[in-house]
């Protein structure tokens, strides 16, 4: 029974494993056969007609685009510099608790409230309407506590040795985390940006009472417009549309396009760990 | 008494970490040009006391210091002197060597630049530093190597040269060879005793052979105070108190 305990364990945290891939696996396939047949190149870069049962997702994709430029302006900077006061000057007092509380609470928010809140605030408040910067600083609300969170946990993670060695040469505090606190930490910071860059991108719920619009005829993004967007437009296209069955495959290669979008940020993150990797 | 004139020094200082009482009522001297070596058995206050000299417990919450620290006349902790200031004069080698993960040639370029050292000077104090750290012969020839590939001697003298490129007064260190082997260990000791005609150089230890080699002047401390201190060879050949004389025999620690 002794020498058979290894195996079990093995056996079992493989099995869990590999059906946690399969399903991965089998998610993508069905979206890769699918949608590959909808993918071209009118696709990508042309306007939607004919009751979008013809042409391209070209504004959906640039709306995503836009959008997600948008939320990392708002949550990145804001995000990197609120993990910074956190983990490296506030003291430990009820406090910077709370803070930290509320950060944990807010990741745990529905998505939804989010797009309610951006709507009362953004929209309505401050009279931005509903538009692309609407819909841009919800989502940037929305992945704040994430930034905020991977940031902090990134920073913890280097060694009070290397804040020291930078220290003890009479180096200020800001200068050792600007010079070597962050630059060590930033691998472990661009993963948890894109992370929250990712999942914003593929929100529906948010933008949906703030900007997001069914069908637009102009591809160019205005900070004050409504615009379309991809997790919207597959969202349409399969629940909301007249004639569901016959737009099918341009669901599936929205979904497809979604996904490759999101695959291409993460891809972007990889390049800038490994270069990142490669000076130290 | 002594030819040395005392360089560093602290007078009647308490230190607190919340209600713990890690330092009572400590008046030691450090003499120019010396090494005094701080030996004790862990938690006895000597890394606490060392890190007291260029104010590394600035940043750490709960901490009450009391007392005077001196640098020549110069009160270290005066209202209105710059830590940065402190830290320039007071240099510090740590237990691990800490190499930032830049080049060789950054690893000591930086701490010039951030102290204002005009770019002209600095390619001359760096080939100083490394010389006077016994690195340059082995790392000429590759400045641009990143630090980390240096094997542990080789990065814990590239600190020793990081603090020297400062021109500091003063060198703490903190177990400096406590994570080397005994080549690199002793090639860090010739360097150390080297670096006394230049400097006044304070050094924790826990290694009894180490104190005996290098330092002229030994204190023990055990349990937060300064038990006995004096000339290396006295505290070792013939201890006054007690427990010096177990400490350093090996019968505990």
């Amino acid at each position: 029974m002794k020498r058979l305990t290894p195996v079990i364990e093995w056996g079992t945290l493989l099995l869990t494993t590999g059906t946690v891939c399969f399903f991965l696996v089998v998610i993508l396939w069905d979206l890769a056969i699918k949608g590959a047949p909808a993918l071209s190149w009118t696709f990508v870069t042309a306007l939607p007609s004919e009751g979008m049962t013809q042409g391209g997702i070209f504004p959906a994709i640039m709306g995503t685009i836009l959008l997600t430029l948008i939320t990392t302006i708002v949550a990145v900077p804001f995000g990197i510099s609120c993990a910074i006061y956190l983990d490296e000057y506030a003291t430990d007092s009820w406090v910077t608790r709370l803070i930290r509380a509320s950060i944990r609470n807010l990741s745990g928010v529905p998505s939804i409230i989010y797009g309610l809140f951006g709507l009362a605030l953004f929209v309505q408040a401050l009279h931005m309407g509903t538009s692309l910067l609407s819909a841009g600083l919800t989502l940037g609300l929305l992945s704040l506590p994430y930034v905020i969170s991977t940031t902090e946990e990134a920073l913890r993670r280097i060694p009070a040795s290397t804040r020291e060695a930078a220290l003890a040469i009479g180096s200020t505090q800001f200068e050792s985390i600007r010079d070597l606190v962050l630059p060590s930490a930033l691998p472990g910071i661009m993963t948890g940006i894109i992370l929250s860059l990712s999942r914003a991108a593929g929100e529906t719920a948010p933008i949906l009472f703030t900007g997001v619009a069914f069908y637009i005829n102009n591809p160019t993004g205005f900070l004050n417009q409504e615009f379309m967007a991809l997790p919207y437009h597959l969202y349409m296209l399969s629940t909301q549309h007249h004639a569901i069955e016959q737009v099918r495959p341009l669901a599936y290669g929205t979904a497809l396009v979604l996904l490759i979008v999101v695959f291409l940020l993460n891809l972007t993150v990889f390049y800038i760990r490994h270069k990142h990797s490669n000076h130290a | 008494m002594h030819s040395y004139p005392v360089k560093l020094s602290s007078k009647a200082v308490n230190l607190w970490f919340g209600d713990k009482h890690v330092l009572k009522d400590i008046t030691i001297d450090f003499h120019k040009n010396q090494i005094t070596a701080l030996i004790g058995p862990s938690g006895c206050g000597k890394s606490t006391l060392l890190r007291c000299f260029n104010r590394m417990h600035d940043l750490t919450p709960d901490v009450r210091i009391e007392g005077k620290f001196l640098l020549e006349q110069q009160d270290l902790y005066e209202k209105g002197l710059s830590v940065t200031q402190v830290r320039k004069r007071v240099g510090m080698v740590f237990q691990r060597a800490n190499p930032f993960p830049k080049s060789i040639y950054e690893n000591i370029n930086y701490g010039l630049k951030i102290n204002n050292i005009p770019k002209s000077e600095r390619q001359g104090i760096i080939e100083q530093a490394l010389k006077e750290s016994y690195l340059w012969d082995e790392v000429k020839d590759e400045l641009q190597k990143p630090a980390t590939r240096l094997s542990g001697g080789q990065q814990q003298r590239l600190c020793i040269a990081r603090a020297v490129a400062l021109r500091p007064e003063v060198i703490l260190m903190d177990e400096p060879c406590s994570a080397l082997d005994p080549v690199s260990t002793l090639k860090i000791e010739e360097l150390i005793v080297e670096l006394k005609k230049n400097y006044t150089i304070v050094i924790v230890t826990h290694n009894m052979q180490q104190a005996q080699r290098i330092a002229d002047k030994t204190v023990f401390m055990y349990l937060g105070e300064v038990i006995e201190a004096g000339d290396t060879k006295d505290v070792f050949g013939s201890p006054e108190n007690d427990l010096t004389a177990n400490y350093v025999r090996g019968r505990f620690g």
